[in-house]
């Protein structure tokens, strides 16, 4: 019957592609509505330029050109950025540390104290930067009372010489645990048989963590360093609660973060809030990927 | 470090809004066009108020202070028609915050909403208040002390809010310290310079007072007391901005040099540190405002009966005069549908004798009305605290020594966090609190222009 011009194959494979959108939609419509949508906006938005007199103008890509030469964003940046290559190195190393030890089954207690340096992940940031507040008062705090009570000079742990290494103290308290369990679950996903081999070969234990465990461990570590990239340079909470109590310390701009939350809500400069968003979203990204091109290349 | 999905739940509320000023807010409300002479709206009938008081309406209050619900029911009591339904939407700032976003979205704000006086002007300017004269709110000037009604009147005679309580500054001492040190309670600055070397040098534990550096609340009122008028409105769209003047210097070469001296702390106030220093006799002294006392009693109650009240100390002896801290309005916003029950449930809640009353017994705060500020029954209570002193009779008599004439511009916001990293940075870092100060000047300057302002010194 040459009726039949359409094979069927073809128009049977055309409804299930139609099919699939439908399996698909209700995805696409979240993604599009809860992240394309506000993007999108977003970036419109850093294209204008709103006053109290005058009101909205188009700005084309002034606001961009502003942030580019706003010292205070680039202290910010450079502010993470050295925060960055400081707490994150220590993070990620005791997180592997105690992953390793975990998983070497020699430490007593073990689950005991996986539990234990888990727990600060579950406890609210906002929490964790209340408490850690106490600890470092200047004047009633438990560093500064023991200290006194061994004679010594109190640390101001506030100032603004040591508030970065506070806030790194807080971040890695609070991230390291967190760390330690990806760590953990990609060692316990190696296979036993390399262990077999290796000792096979008279490989010792710490030649095993060395040659086998940690080369194992690459994309899970790769991982929580690109998670650590964004987080470093989205930091936010800790000092934001710091700032109550060293106002002076903590200005409105000590991270990019901060910097575009105060410009949205207390400059109600929304435009410019969105521009300089969008170039700290662009920061991320190009650090991101020079870190995993860093990585991969060295593993070649 | 926690917030990578923040950024996107920002926008996203962004452009909610977006969708919904879209969706086109149009604002209700009855005023508007007819002109009354001068650019002054024309009355509303006291037939048509009548009718709106019987409509059954529902509004929307925002407020921040607890237990207000008790007054709202005096309201609905008088008028059973009316039902308003109060809404908690944050402290200050967390309020202005949201009902910003509701202005944009043109949907979602509340009929009434209390606000801090220095920030009527940033709403006023935006379009987004209600006129209240229409209503008969001229007619409550005379119940009001002058600064107050000042406080809440626009630029061309337009009444914004009717004024809830008020922050005439006064100083909190403690007795017994002052006492053991031979000191006597300071009538001017210079004796608090003296008394404040005195007693940190007797005691190097404990300092006259705290100066904060968290925000700008005291040095504001100081610039107040001083007779600095640093923030005016020329005209619609120019500015005066003098917060570095001879007088400001004055201020500054003053408390930084008490704080270089080490005599007195700059600990950052209604912290953790703060409340344990007030209990553990840190501070001898508290520079703060008519709700200061009530407050106090309740956060540092280890210090029962030890304390004292006075006015501020003058910079001319034989003078008197103070500045204000804090207090805050009820407000109608412009976009209500109901614009003749707002307005009238502002004036109920702060002038209606009962309900005025209640706000000081059970929200405590500090009255803006003559009535109660010369009413035997609230200026005479003793306060054990205070040893049994009239501490409401000392702040009504300061009360009367406010200057009248101090005003805000439409962007406190931003005023008030520059001075944290000008002025109040340079007494905490103990450097030039002079300096601080033309930066100050000059980073309100340079924002000022950038929202369109003509600025002038």
């Amino acid at each position: 019957m040459s009726v039949m011009t359409v094979p069927p194959s073809r128009r049977a494979s055309a409804r299930r592609d139609r099919v699939g959108y439908l399996f698909v939609a209700p995805f696409l419509i979240v993604f599009v509505a809860m992240l394309v949508a506000p993007l999108a906006y977003a970036g419109y938005l850093s294209l204008f330029r709103e006053q109290l007199i005058g009101g909205v103008r188009f700005a084309g890509l002034d606001n961009y050109i502003q942030a580019l030469s706003d010292e205070r964003l680039l202290d910010g940046v450079l502010r993470v950025s050295r925060f960055f290559l400081v707490q994150v190195p220590i993070m990620l190393g005791l997180a592997l540390l105690f992953a390793l030890a975990l998983d070497s089954g020699a430490m007593w207690l073990s689950r005991v104290i996986r539990l234990g340096i888990f727990v600060p992940y579950a406890v609210p940031g906002v929490i964790a930067a209340l408490m850690w507040s106490y600890l470092y008062g200047p004047q009633f705090g438990p560093i500064t009372q023991l200290a006194e009570a061994l004679g010594l000079p109190a640390p101001d742990l506030l100032s603004s010489d040591l508030m970065l290494g506070s806030v790194a103290n807080i971040v890695t308290w609070e991230f390291t645990g967190y760390n330690m369990i990806i760590l953990y679950a990609a060692l316990r996903a190696i296979p036993t048989e390399l262990y077999e081999a290796a000792a096979v070969d008279g490989a010792g234990a710490w030649r095993i963590a060395w040659s086998v465990k940690i080369p194992a461990l690459r994309p899970a570590l790769l991982m929580a360093l690109i998670f650590s990239v964004i987080g470093s340079f989205q930091l936010f909470n800790e000092p934001a609660l710091l700032q109550r109590l060293a106002p002076n310390v903590i200005d409105s701009a000590y991270t990019p973060n901060l910097y575009t939350y105060s410009l949205a809500f207390v400059s109600q400069d929304v435009n410019y809030a969105a521009a300089v968003s969008f170039l700290l979203g662009l920061v991320i990204v190009v650090v991101s990927y020079t870190v995993q091109l860093a990585v991969a290349r060295r593993r070649r | 470090m926690t917030l990578p999905r923040k950024r996107w739940l920002a926008v996203g509320a962004a452009a909610t809004l977006f969708l919904a000023g879209c969706a086109g807010g149009t604002t209700g409300g009855t005023t508007g066009g007819t002109d009354g002479g001068e650019g002054k709206p024309a009355a509303i009938s006291q037939a048509d108020i009548d009718k709106a008081m019987k409509t059954p309406t529902e509004l929307t209050f925002w407020t921040w202070l607890p237990d207000i619900d008790k007054e709202v029911a005096l309201f609905e009591k008088k008028y059973p028609a009316i039902s308003v339904k109060v809404v908690n939407a944050g402290n200050s700032q967390a309020e202005y915050t949201k009902l910003r976003t509701a202005l944009k979205a043109g949907s979602g704000a509340p009929d009434v909403v209390q606000l801090e006086y220095q920030h009527i002007p940033g709403f006023a300017i935006t379009d987004s208040l209600l006129d209240l004269r229409p209503y008969g709110a001229e007619a409550l000037k005379e119940r009001f002390v002058d600064w107050a009604w000042g406080q809440v009147s626009g630029r061309n005679g337009e009444v914004w809010a009717i004024p809830q309580d008020t922050g005439p500054m006064g100083m909190l001492y403690r007795k017994d310290i002052f006492d053991k040190h031979g000191i006597q309670p300071p009538k001017t600055w210079d004796e608090f310079a003296a008394a404040a070397r005195k007693l940190h040098a007797a005691d190097p534990g404990v300092y006259l007072t705290n100066f904060p550096t968290n925000h700008n609340s005291i040095w504001t009122g100081l610039m107040w007391q001083a007779g600095v008028k640093p923030f005016q409105m020329k005209g619609a769209d120019q500015v005066s901005v003098d917060v570095a003047g001879e007088t400001s210097k004055k201020l500054a070469s003053y408390w930084s040099g008490l704080v270089k001296e080490g005599v007195v702390s700059t600990d950052a106030d209604f912290s953790d540190q703060w409340f344990q220093a007030l209990n553990k006799g840190r501070y001898a002294t508290w520079l703060t405002a008519a709700w200061g006392p009530l407050f106090l009693s309740t956060s540092a109650k280890e210090t029962r009966g030890k304390w004292r009240v006075a006015p501020l100390p003058q910079w001319t002896a034989g003078e008197q005069k103070s500045g204000n801290w804090g207090g805050s309005t009820s407000a109608v916003v412009k976009m209500t549908k109901n614009p003749i029950a707002a307005a009238k449930f502002a004036e109920f809640l702060n002038t209606d004798p009962e309900s005025a009353r209640m706000l000081t017994t059970l929200q405590f705060l500090y009255p803006p009305t003559k009535a109660l500020l010369s009413d035997p029954g609230f200026v005479e209570q003793k306060s054990d605290f205070y040893g049994g002193q009239q501490v409401n009779k000392v702040f009504a008599d300061i009360s009367g020594t406010v200057p009248t004439d101090f005003t805000w511009l439409p962007f406190m916001d931003q005023i008030n966090n520059d001075w944290n990293e000008t002025v109040g940075k340079s007494l905490a870092d103990k450097t030039d609190t002079a300096a601080g100060l033309d930066k100050w000047q000059q980073t309100i300057t340079t924002y000022a222009e950038k929202q369109g302002f003509k600025v002038a010194r």
